[in-house]
């Protein structure tokens, strides 16, 4: 090896605190805690998710190789993470050379002001929007209305949740917490010139937000747009949708602006192949989103004749140089852990207080904003999010590991955080537990909280931390012996030998009578 | 076979009943069972609520007093503490342990076994020579269920158990909301989660609720006498240990 110190890298910067939406104000428990007494929010919810795993239990079971596409997804993204630099320096060539602009942002901030100048640059002050998670994750709405120009979102639950000044709680059924007389009302007060006899039937209500929205389609000249795919081979950008609006913003306006994340890009066009079948089934349940557009730079007289992609690191590069973590970013933004998952399924997106919820969201937003940013930083909250029960593990289309990455992102916490009761509290336990002789003598005190049990031998009420779980459970009081003493006893003894003795006799029985072979 | 069977921490201190039928059950399956004295815990918890350095010498505690070649199996009533052992401890024995542990954790690994698949894919039964004649709906825990993989494993060993009265539990593949500390952290979502998994398994009208894991039985049993429901909970080995000479009898506190 080298003996001349080659340095190493500086650390990567994180998404700006302060900046976008990846960050809540309150840590997990407590706002969760709002969210679950919202029972419209938890019927919605439940509704929703029981529903769309079962459709897409349906689609994915039925295709024989789907575990294969799986590996081949999960395998595409590993290999698109270790060549990052150039697939996106080969993107940057080809994007170029077909006429479009690639600018480059290292956050949210040099995005945003990218974003703005560029429309500025057209003359328009209003853009229309297809549904991007980037340009929600680092608040470009709130940047281009301060710069006075009007962003209006063309999906319809996109546009829902912007006409109510709201924020999604779902990735792909962001206004999943509304009902539609409160969608009414909406309507009703932030739509001009909407028919006040509007009632609350769904296709009425979009057929008012479709009026609404041609006539935004048909005159405004900037639209921007996020993507679910961004081709290196050939420069080919993708979006996925269900709608149509996308189709109408990527084709209507003179110009497109469309903010990536680094980690969209793909190594080459046939492995569109792969995610075109892992993400409608994933995501919608579907075999088949509507609306699959691609596009490659500019074409002379057909679509925007002005093509400009960002692309947006925010805390990218951080999560790449983590080498447990950066499988967070094989994610395609399907939903499916947010489906399955039985915390997002009863808190809601909002308690995540970030642009991406759940399962997927507690292990990104801590690794693109970071959860040591502040003392208290919400975000050091989220990966303790979970059950780590595994079922989005199981229903991730990449295979990411996100319980693995769960524990992995608490012990980076935990080894930041200083001292703590809980870490004080868990070295004690371990230091017991290393010690045979001190954790038996622990069992026999442990015998004596048999006193706190009531006549039924339960515990009823327990102090802080403990009161949240004594709430809703008894504890059972600990038995009059251990195992390991019951073990040692005669008692334990004559058990086991009874046990072996009664053993021998069935199994001599079953040998004399092959009737009774069990 | 010459069995080490490992009591974990909840089971021995909390629940030895439980750990009582798995030394019944395996002891009248023909085989030794052992218990190396010096073993205490995995160190689930302090792996999964963050402290990876902690528990090293209790991952190291667990190799010593089961790596022994006379052991021909580690088997132990709880499907979390085999996923620790499985999944968790080279982690651990990687990052913060020497040579020595990593080799000794992989050696002890591959022959620790959750009880249910111990049975079925090893010794090769699942007709234990039980007999327990009560109406059983079986919860599949999260690690068991998608750590391990047990699959139907459990189900086939109750299946054939004489006399019971074995029904479907509706969504039992979701969680109860135990977690660990996770009950304790976010006790209010997991309040939600187990209000539903309560609601289900009543629903079945069923005597008892078993489980592989004695953690989620505690979490399910707790809210289970908070409504004061007919259900109670109850190691799937205890129903594997039962028999008509030696019928299952309460002993611990109804919970």
């Amino acid at each position: 090896m080298s003996r001349t110190f080659l340095g190493m890298p500086a650390t990567p910067p994180r998404a700006p605190y302060g900046e976008g939406n990846l960050r809540g104000d309150a840590a997990f428990p407590r706002a969760a805690e709002g969210e679950l007494r919202n029972e419209q929010l938890r019927r919605n919810l439940g509704r929703a998710t029981h529903t769309i795993r079962a459709k897409r239990l349906a689609v994915t079971g039925e295709l024989p190789d789907w575990e294969q596409l799986r590996d081949a997804g999960s395998a595409l993204k590993t290999d698109t993470m270790n060549r990052l630099p150039e697939l996106l320096e080969e993107l940057e060539r080809k994007v170029t050379e077909r006429g479009g602009t690639v600018h480059w942002a290292r956050d949210g901030v040099e995005a945003n002001a990218i974003v703005a100048r560029l429309i500025e640059a057209t003359g328009s002050d209003e853009v229309i929007k297809v549904k991007s998670m980037a340009t929600q994750e680092i608040g470009l709405n709130e940047h281009l209305e301060s710069r006075g120009i009007t962003p209006y979102e063309t999906d319809l639950a996109e546009l829902i949740v912007q006409l109510a000044h709201d924020k999604p709680s779902h990735i792909l059924v962001p206004a999943i917490h509304r009902n539609r007389d409160e969608i009414r009302q909406i309507f009703l007060k932030e739509i001009p010139g909407v028919d006040p006899s509007l009632d609350a039937v769904p296709a009425h209500l979009a057929a008012a937000a479709r009026a609404y929205l041609r006539e935004k389609f048909m005159t405004t000249k900037v639209a921007v747009s996020g993507a679910n795919f961004g081709v290196a081979e050939t420069g080919t950008l993708s979006v996925v949708e269900s709608e149509g609006n996308g189709r109408m913003c990527l084709t209507l306006p003179e110009t497109l602006i469309t903010v990536m994340g680094i980690e969209k890009v793909i190594p080459r066009y046939q492995d569109l192949e792969v995610f075109l079948q892992l993400l409608p089934r994933s995501s919608t349940g579907e075999r088949m989103n509507p609306y699959t557009s691609m596009w490659t730079g500019v074409t002379p007289g057909d679509g925007p004749q002005e093509f400009h992609l960002v692309l947006l690191d925010n805390g990218r590069t951080a999560a790449l140089a983590d080498k447990v973590g950066r499988a967070a970013l094989h994610c395609i933004r399907c939903s499916a852990c947010l489906n399955v998952c039985p915390v997002y399924e009863r808190a809601g997106g909002h308690a995540y207080g970030s642009t991406y919820p759940g399962p997927i969201g507690a292990v990104l937003t801590p690794q693109l904003a970071g959860m040591h940013a502040a003392k208290d930083d919400p975000n050091s909250s989220l990966p303790y999010a979970s059950s780590l029960c595994g079922a989005c593990f199981d229903a991730c289309p990449v295979k990411i590991d996100i319980p693995s990455l769960l524990v992995e992102l608490r012990h980076q916490k935990t080894e930041q955080s200083g001292t703590t009761p809980e870490k004080l509290a868990m070295k004690a336990a371990a230091g017991v537990m290393k010690r045979p002789k001190l954790y038996t003598a622990a069992q026999k005190a442990a015998g004596l909280g048999r006193v706190l049990g009531g006549r039924d031998g339960t515990i009823s009420h327990l102090p802080p931390p403990f009161s949240g779980w004594s709430d809703s459970r008894d504890t059972p009081a600990p038995p009059r012996q251990s195992f390991r003493a019951w073990l040692a006893s005669d008692e334990g003894a004559a058990t086991l030998q009874g046990a072996a003795d009664e053993g021998a006799r069935q199994r001599a029985a079953a040998h004399d009578d092959p009737e009774e072979q069990r | 076979m010459r069995i080490g069977l490992f009591a974990t921490c909840l089971g021995d201190t909390l629940f030895p009943d439980a750990v009582k039928a798995t030394a019944v059950l395996l002891a009248r399956l023909g085989h030794e069972v052992v218990f190396p004295p010096e073993q205490t815990c995995c160190g689930q918890m302090h792996v999964n609520t963050g402290y990876q350095r902690e528990p090293v010498p209790l991952v190291r505690g667990f190799a010593e007093q089961f790596g022994d070649a006379a052991i021909d199996a580690v088997v132990m009533p709880s499907g979390s503490c085999a996923g620790s052992v499985r999944h968790q401890h080279e982690i651990i024995a990687e990052r913060y342990g020497d040579r020595a542990l990593r080799a000794a954790v992989t050696t002890v690994k591959a022959k620790t076994y959750e009880l249910s698949e111990f049975l079925v894919d090893v010794l090769g039964v699942t007709d234990v020579g039980a007999h327990f004649p009560h109406r059983v709906t079986y919860h599949p825990t999260c690690h068991s269920l998608r750590m391990l993989r047990v699959g139907d494993k459990p189900l086939r060993l109750l299946r054939a158990v004489d006399g019971i009265d074995l029904v479907e539990l509706p969504e039992a593949d979701s969680c109860c909301g135990f977690g660990g500390t996770f009950a304790v952290k976010n006790a209010a979502t997991s309040s939600a989660m187990l209000h539903d998994k309560v609601g289900h398994i009543t629903g079945t009208g069923a005597d008892i609720c078993t489980a592989g894991d004695s953690s989620c039985l505690m979490h399910i049993g707790g809210g289970l006498t908070r409504i004061k429901a007919g259900t109670r909970t109850l190691h799937l080995a205890q129903i594997l240990a039962a028999t008509r000479t030696a019928p299952y009898a309460p002993t611990e506190a109804v919970r």
